[in-house]
């Protein structure tokens, strides 16, 4: 047992000491790009040749959610293929851009390993990675390393509260989501609601989020309950909730749990919207509550279905994959996209360089359009409203800016905004519908 | 009054099944006073064995009728679990029985986790959506149409607990394997100089209430429409504090004590908010009251303390009256 204790602690120690270090180096790193910036740009202008610039993609390959990570990897493949066939040119030098594809396994300790990797093999950006627990721990690195990173699908506020300049997301944030639903629930508009979470960081956080806003618009909260994430009883506090009559009931917690307490609700006659945040926006929703019992119920997850992206990209993507995009590769695609545009706009691939013109860039991607806050946020990211329909996750509504919209007008209204996609309007209108 | 007696119910029906656990705890005290804390994680294992079993036959395209299946189900997980009983004992309980009694029950533990991890690695750390067989269809209690209701798998878990109870009372009361039974308890040196077979009678007690867990965890997972391998820990540990509260080691006790546990459980997490609502003071603060106006619930507790109550009594019994409800008052054997 020794040695090994040994080595637990070891890793221990420099796991507090590299954590350690990223917060003493963050200041440098985020003052370095701007003072390189002018010193270096002469330098790059020889003669035509060509550069290989490569371009970091963790995620998950392997084990239960390798379907998503293989998702986010083509759709960041596709926008380098596309940029391959260009024939970009960056600083004179025509540039051959280079995938290094990472498989992080959604476990947060590969998360820093695999960062680290692809500082080594000098990535000049990364795409990635694909959970939030992943990204957080290896953002750290690729910080330290000054190498801008986008996710497209972490959504955990944390994420970008660091301080880290170069880390970006284009998807929308969990806390975003609490107002989200509340302002969906308030367009239906109930007048009363129960709110129950799993008092959990993420349920008790989105719960309390959905409560400020209800009661803000003037809805009556009749109960507001709690349980835990590993119970399987909620008769008893349904029951309670069943005595105050809701017309909506919203849960702030996972689908483990929320399933059963949907299917307990409705054993117990209670005939309200059911409604939950991303956590229980999945088809297992639908198992552990009972196909019939499921229908119907409302949850909410940042960003857009991908039925919603630009039909370039649709296109581009069935026509090189031969199957329809899962869910975030739309975000990935554009991720790539938008390190690409800002070396071009500085016309260099050095991340020191580009990093300045990536926080202030303004970029209309195949999820639409795309500027940053000071935090590395997408500015108006959008929330998107499913219901459970006829044993599928329907998108129904929108929610961007404060605003909700039915999903069909976005749909049409996304298309009208942008002029390039007028001529496959009509053909998406009727996709919407569907 | 709806919510009361909604409350009530569902605190029955959670009872029943507390009683039935409890059972397995305390038969097991009662004859070599030992706590086996691995309990809980059998009834997960019946309620497992019985969740792949329900799967394969549903899946095999479901020709049998749904009664059929929970029945074959239920019937499988039941000598899967007896085994799991009997090598408890066997493996980690028989060496030590002469040990300080303190070893037993840390073996107790420990084993409990090995049937943890064993679960993990077979049905992995999901939780598993208990297939409904039986579709659930509500009777109404009251005229009022949206009134209590109690269910046709509510009244079957009542029911079934009942005729086993009933059918436990019967062998340990009636039968020579129970006269052998209480015997052990009683003194196992002085049974043992009677002819019983000390040892088959205490494998046999593992067994009969591993057989039990197993139906419990059936009854519970599909209650509940979710199994998952951490089910048992909790489960077990309110079990045993219903056994402690009836009494442990009287069969009797265990049966009042789950019942008990069910309701306080039931009624304490439904109405403890109700009752610490602060808002009911109003007319002494009016600071208070115009804080009450816009929002009338100031809750002090609120239901999130369910999980408490279980272990508020266990402590108030062991203060109060150490040898519980129905607990003789018998000088410690030692």
């Amino acid at each position: 047992m020794r040695p090994i204790h040994t080595i637990g602690l070891t890793v221990v120690a420099a796991a507090i000491v590299s954590l350690y270090g990223c917060g003493k180096e963050e200041p440098k790193q985020a003052a370095a790009p701007r003072t390189e910036t002018a010193a270096a740009a002469p330098a790059a202008a020889p003669a035509a040749e060509t550069i290989t610039v490569k371009i970091g993609s963790a995620g998950p390959l392997t084990g239960e959610i390798a379907h998503l990570g293989k998702d986010n990897d083509n759709g960041v493949r596709l926008a380098i293929d596309q940029a391959n066939e260009k024939k970009i040119k960056l600083g004179g030098k025509t540039v051959t851009f280079e995938v290094l594809s990472e498989d992080d396994q959604a476990d947060p300790k590969l998360g820093p390993t695999i960062a680290q990797k692809l500082a080594d093999a000098k990535a000049a950006g990364v795409v990635g990675h694909l959970n939030s627990g992943v990204t957080i721990p290896a953002s750290a690195v690729y910080n330290q390393a000054g190498i801008p990173m986008i996710s497209g699908s972490a959504t955990n506020p944390k994420l970008t509260e660091q301080g880290f300049k170069d880390i970006f997301r284009i998807v929308g944030r969990d806390d975003q989501q609490g107002p989200a639903v509340a302002q969906y629930l308030e367009s239906m508009k109930i007048k009363k609601v129960a709110i129950a979470d799993d008092a959990t960081a993420y349920g008790e956080g989105l719960a309390n989020e959905v409560e400020k806003t209800l009661k803000a618009a003037g809805v009556n909260v009749v109960a507001r309950e709690k349980t835990n994430d590993k119970a399987t009883d909620f008769k008893a506090i349904l029951t309670k909730i069943k005595g105050r009559n809701p017309d909506a009931v919203f849960y702030g917690g996972m689908d483990a749990t929320g399933g059963p307490m949907l299917k307990q609700a409705r054993e117990l006659g209670i005939k309200a919207v059911f409604s939950f945040g991303d956590g229980a926006c999945t088809d297992t929703m639908k198992k552990l509550a009972g196909d019939k019992n499921a229908e119907g119920f409302i949850c909410s997850q940042a960003g857009l279905p991908v039925v919603a992206a630009s039909k370039g990209f649709l296109d581009a993507y069935k026509a090189k994959y031969k199957v329809d995009p899962i869910i975030y590769a739309p975000f990935t695609y554009d991720a790539a996209n938008l390190l690409i545009a800002a070396m071009q706009k500085a016309d260099s691939p050095d991340p020191a360089k580009y990093l300045p013109d990536l926080q202030k860039i303004s970029y209309d991607g195949a999820t639409g359009h795309i500027e940053f806050d000071d935090k590395g946020d997408r500015k108006l990211a959008e929330i998107t409203i499913f219901t459970m329909k006829d044993g599928k996750l329907d998108p129904i509504a929108v929610v961007k800016g404060g605003k909700s919209v039915a999903f069909a007008d976005f749909m049409k209204a996304a298309d009208a905004g942008t002029p390039s996609a007028s001529t496959t309007a009509p053909a998406k209108a009727d996709e919407a519908k569907k | 009054m709806d919510t009361f007696l909604q409350q009530l119910v569902n605190g029955v029906t959670l009872g029943s099944v507390y009683a039935i656990v409890a059972l397995g705890y305390t038969m097991v005290y009662g004859i070599i006073q030992l706590i086996n804390f691995a309990h809980g994680e059998v009834v997960m294992l019946g309620a497992m064995v019985a969740y792949s079993v329900i799967v394969a036959l549903a899946g095999a395209g479901g020709a049998l009728p749904p009664l059929a299946i929970l029945a074959i189900a239920t019937l499988t997980a039941i000598p899967v679990c007896m085994v799991v009983g009997y090598l408890l004992e066997r493996v980690a309980y028989r060496p030590l029985r002469r040990a300080p009694r303190l070893a037993p029950l840390i073996t107790a533990i420990g084993l409990s986790i090995v049937l943890q991890n064993i679960a993990l690695i077979i049905w992995t750390r999901n939780p598993l959506p208990y297939p409904q067989v039986i579709a659930t269809v509500p009777y109404r209690l009251t005229a009022t149409p949206d009134g209590a209701t109690i269910t046709n798998v509510q009244i079957g878990i009542i029911g079934l607990s009942i005729v086993m109870m009933a059918g436990l009372l019967l062998l340990v009361y009636r039968t020579r394997f129970g006269v052998a039974m209480r015997a052990v308890a009683q003194n196992p040196q002085v049974a043992g100089l009677m002819g019983i077979d000390i040892n088959r009678i205490i494998s046999a007690t593992f067994a009969l209430g591993a057989a039990l867990a197993a139906v419990a965890g059936v009854m519970d997972a599909s209650y509940y429409g979710v199994a998952h391998y951490q089910m048992g820990f909790l489960l077990g540990l309110k079990a045993f504090s219903a056994a402690v509260l009836g009494g442990i080691g009287n069969l009797a006790g265990a049966m009042l004590g789950g019942l008990l546990m069910g309701m306080i459980e039931a009624l304490g997490a439904g109405y403890v908010g109700e009752l610490t609502n602060l808002c009911h003071l109003s007319g002494w603060s009016d600071a208070l009251a115009q804080r009450c106006v816009n929002d009338p619930h100031l809750e002090l507790f609120g239901s999130n303390y369910q999980d408490v109550f279980a272990f508020v009594v266990l402590i108030l019994v062991l203060v109060f009256r150490p040898s519980g409800l129905l607990g003789e008052r018998v000088s410690d054997r030692a």
